[in-house]
């Protein structure tokens, strides 16, 4: 699978770069600087792009930047977007245009290389992955909201391992519990929600994603 | 009439102030001046309310801020220069008459109060008696009486509130504050500010050490003992050692958490990724009630004082939010000129604590930034920030030009100015003097013989006053735009 990486510390870029190859993936470019990220996305075309939020030569959000001026480019681009803090506004940005194929993870994640590769899998197959931090921060400033307070705790959890982006299975295996009780919970919890129910994984992610956003910005 | 009055209560004020004088000095009756002054306080008070309230104009106070109160020493007695007291009665009154005695704006007050019969007599009494000589005119029986009469009553009628003007400018010329006495305010302010600065910097930077040391150091620290209890273990126990590299994941982890609280409450990320703006949407965002940002800024502040804007807005909707009862706030950052300004329009009940306004008040002042709070218990409370230079850096850039009038004076004094002056002016003297016949084009030997002369000098005076203008028109502009851009705006930045 191919990859373009844009990270500025050298030693955190050489170690994804490591940790993507001895994972089979193909690092087609490793880049430093907002423009290059611009260049590679475009023109290699990746599976999946990996970037940093603060790049070089503004040291601001130029990473984010890039990579969204690149979905606009080539709608659908696979990005999972890393850095050392996670905002919701940011998130925001990153699902605002609603084709998927997105993350947004903090860069603790990647110490754990197992679920980090697992994320970028994901985010390259078109699916999601979002920082259980990001979750946490949505559902707790929709906490006074009426119909989540009306979920269970069991549903709770059901709901933010789902807004992360996982798929009924993953989410079965994380709580120790059946698929077909996961498929329980995620039906009630889309009855209580008034959402429409799909059998998609992913269509399902954006949808919870989408309700977590629509709500707060009203 | 109330000037006539007001007039006649100074004089009778100043005869008593005299007199006190004379006991104060004369006597060494001390005790008398502090009376003496307040009273002169509040009259002169009363003046300046006047100018106010009569003529539109403002005079400030310029009196020295008054002492602080004795401090009681640690050994239970009060100092006031070598001597010590057992109750702050008399510290007290000691510095309070050192205060006014000391003060310029005392003496000042005394010298105003003096003239001020006179003047406000004089100013007071002008248009009266030019009304009443107006009325009682007609009564000569002469033609001309009737009209003239009138005449002399309108301009009585008309004279007045210009007189009330004069009166004004006259108690600006003594009550209002000296250019010293302005300058000494602003550098107590900025003693003060720059004080206050320090402090809560001092103490930022303690806070962030102590968050450092009880935090991220300690978890480092416990994370190498793990890590060299595992190295230990690796060979004979490989599965313990894993238990351990875990743990040592987990405490990594958990260190990176607390350094990036950390961060946030140096500089947050977003603030220095997006500007204040988008650093108040996302802080909008994660507050548990429902914030509605709004905002229009050109152009990004420069970061000290995005920083100071940032945390006040961050303390005040902490505060904003936790009050009971508190649904709804809407924050609207906007720009008015040079000056940033913040409104936080929240439904709680409270304001907010004294505590909080003072810290918030603290991070602005250093900036000129103040914090105003309006709104009735009961209704929505309006938090209004100001940061009257926060965007002075973007548009200072444009230096005053010269207006299009001063140019074409200027153009029109060089180009024309020698014409008069030199051929119409200075050679037809000579022509004149020299008796010459030639009258050529000289504007002056063609007019009649009595008017030759005066034409002459006009010529000359008009050229001169031509060039002299053309001359220092540009020198005084360029003065005054030497002194707007030595004046520093960002006194906090450019020092």
């Amino acid at each position: 699978m191919r990859v373009v990486i844009a990270e500025d510390l050298h030693l955190l870029r050489e170690g994804l770069v490591h940790l993507l190859r001895a994972h089979g993936f193909e690092v087609v470019a490793a880049v430093e600087s907002g423009p290059e990220l611009l260049k590679a996305l475009t023109e290699e075309r990746p599976e999946v792009a990996i970037v940093d939020v603060r790049l070089p030569p503004t040291f601001t959000d130029e990473g984010l930047q890039a990579a969204l001026e690149a979905r606009r480019r080539v709608p659908g681009l696979p990005v999972l977007v890393l850095s050392q803090h996670v905002e919701q506004l940011y998130a925001r940005e990153l699902l605002a245009d609603g084709s998927g194929a997105v993350g947004y993870l903090l860069k603790d994640r990647v110490l754990n290389a197992h679920q980090f590769v697992d994320a970028v899998r994901r985010v390259a197959d078109g699916g999601t992955a979002m920082d259980p931090e990001v979750i946490a921060k949505l559902l707790a400033s929709k906490a006074r909201n009426e119909p989540l307070g009306s979920l269970t705790p069991r549903e709770r959890e059901v709901l933010e391992l789902m807004a992360e982006g996982r798929s009924n299975a993953a989410i079965s295996q994380r709580l120790f519990l059946s698929e077909s009780a996961v498929g329980k919970h995620t039906a009630s919890i889309f009855g209580k929600l008034a959402l429409a129910p799909s059998d998609d994984d992913n269509r399902r992610v954006l949808a919870v994603l989408a309700y977590l956003n629509a709500a707060q910005a009203g | 009439m109330a000037l006539v009055l007001a007039a006649l209560a100074e004089a009778v004020a100043t005869v008593a102030g005299a007199m006190s004088l004379i006991l104060v000095y004369g006597l060494g009756m001390v005790f008398l001046l502090t009376p003496v002054v307040r009273m002169h306080r509040v009259l002169t008070g009363l003046a300046r309310s006047r100018a106010w309230a009569w003529s539109g104009i403002r005079v400030p106070e310029p009196y020295d801020p008054p002492p602080p109160p004795p401090v009681l020493q640690p050994d239970g007695w009060y100092r006031s220069e070598r001597t010590l007291y057992k109750t702050p009665t008399v510290p007290a009154w000691n510095m309070r008459w050192k205060w006014m005695f000391a003060d310029p704006a005392t003496w000042r007050d005394m010298l105003w109060l003096a003239l001020d019969p006179f003047v406000s007599g004089v100013l007071g009494l002008l248009p009266l008696l030019l009304i009443g000589c107006g009325v009682a005119t007609p009564f000569l029986w002469h033609p001309f009486a009737a009209p003239l009469g009138l005449a002399v009553a309108a301009a009585g009628v008309l004279a007045a509130p210009r007189l009330l003007q004069a009166h004004a400018r006259w108690t600006v010329l003594l009550l209002a504050p000296t250019a010293r006495t302005l300058l000494a305010g602003t550098m107590r302010h900025l003693a003060r500010t720059r004080t206050e600065a320090i402090d809560s910097q001092s103490a930022e930077l303690q806070r962030i050490e102590r968050e450092l040391h009880d935090g991220a150091q300690a978890r480092l620290i416990a994370m190498g003992m793990t890590l060299g209890a595992a190295e230990g273990l690796v060979r004979d126990d490989p599965a313990a050692a894993k238990v351990l590299l875990a743990r040592a994941r987990e405490a990594s982890a958990t260190a990176l958490g607390e350094l990036r609280r950390v961060v946030r409450g140096i500089h947050p990320p977003v603030l220095a990724e997006r500007g204040l703006g988008d650093a108040v949407r996302a802080l909008a965002l994660d507050s548990p009630i429902q914030v509605t940002v709004e905002v229009d800024l050109p152009v990004r502040p420069e970061p000290p004082v995005e920083s100071a804007a940032f945390f006040a807005v961050s303390e005040l909707l902490t505060d904003a939010a936790g009050q009971p009862g508190a649904e709804r706030v809407l924050i609207d950052i906007s720009h008015q000129g040079a000056a940033l300004r913040v409104t936080i329009t929240g439904d709680g009940d409270a304001e907010p604590s004294e505590e909080v306004r003072h810290g918030v008040e603290r991070r602005l002042a250093s900036f000129d930034g103040v914090l105003a709070v309006s709104g009735v218990p009961g209704s929505p409370t309006t938090l209004t920030l100001d940061l009257p230079y926060a965007l002075t850096h973007t548009i200072t850039d444009k230096a005053p030009k010269m207006p299009g009038w001063k140019v074409f004076l200027v153009v029109f004094g060089w180009s024309l100015g020698w014409l008069p002056l030199f051929p119409q002016g200075l050679v037809s003297m000579v022509f004149k003097l020299s008796g010459t016949e030639e009258r050529a084009w000289f504007l002056a030997l063609h007019v009649p013989e009595p008017f030759q002369w005066p034409v002459i000098v006009f010529m000359i005076c008009l050229g001169a006053v031509m060039i002299g203008m053309a001359a220092t028109i540009p020198l005084r502009h360029s003065r005054e735009r030497w002194l707007a851009e030595a004046t520093p705006h960002r006194l906090w930045l450019e020092r």
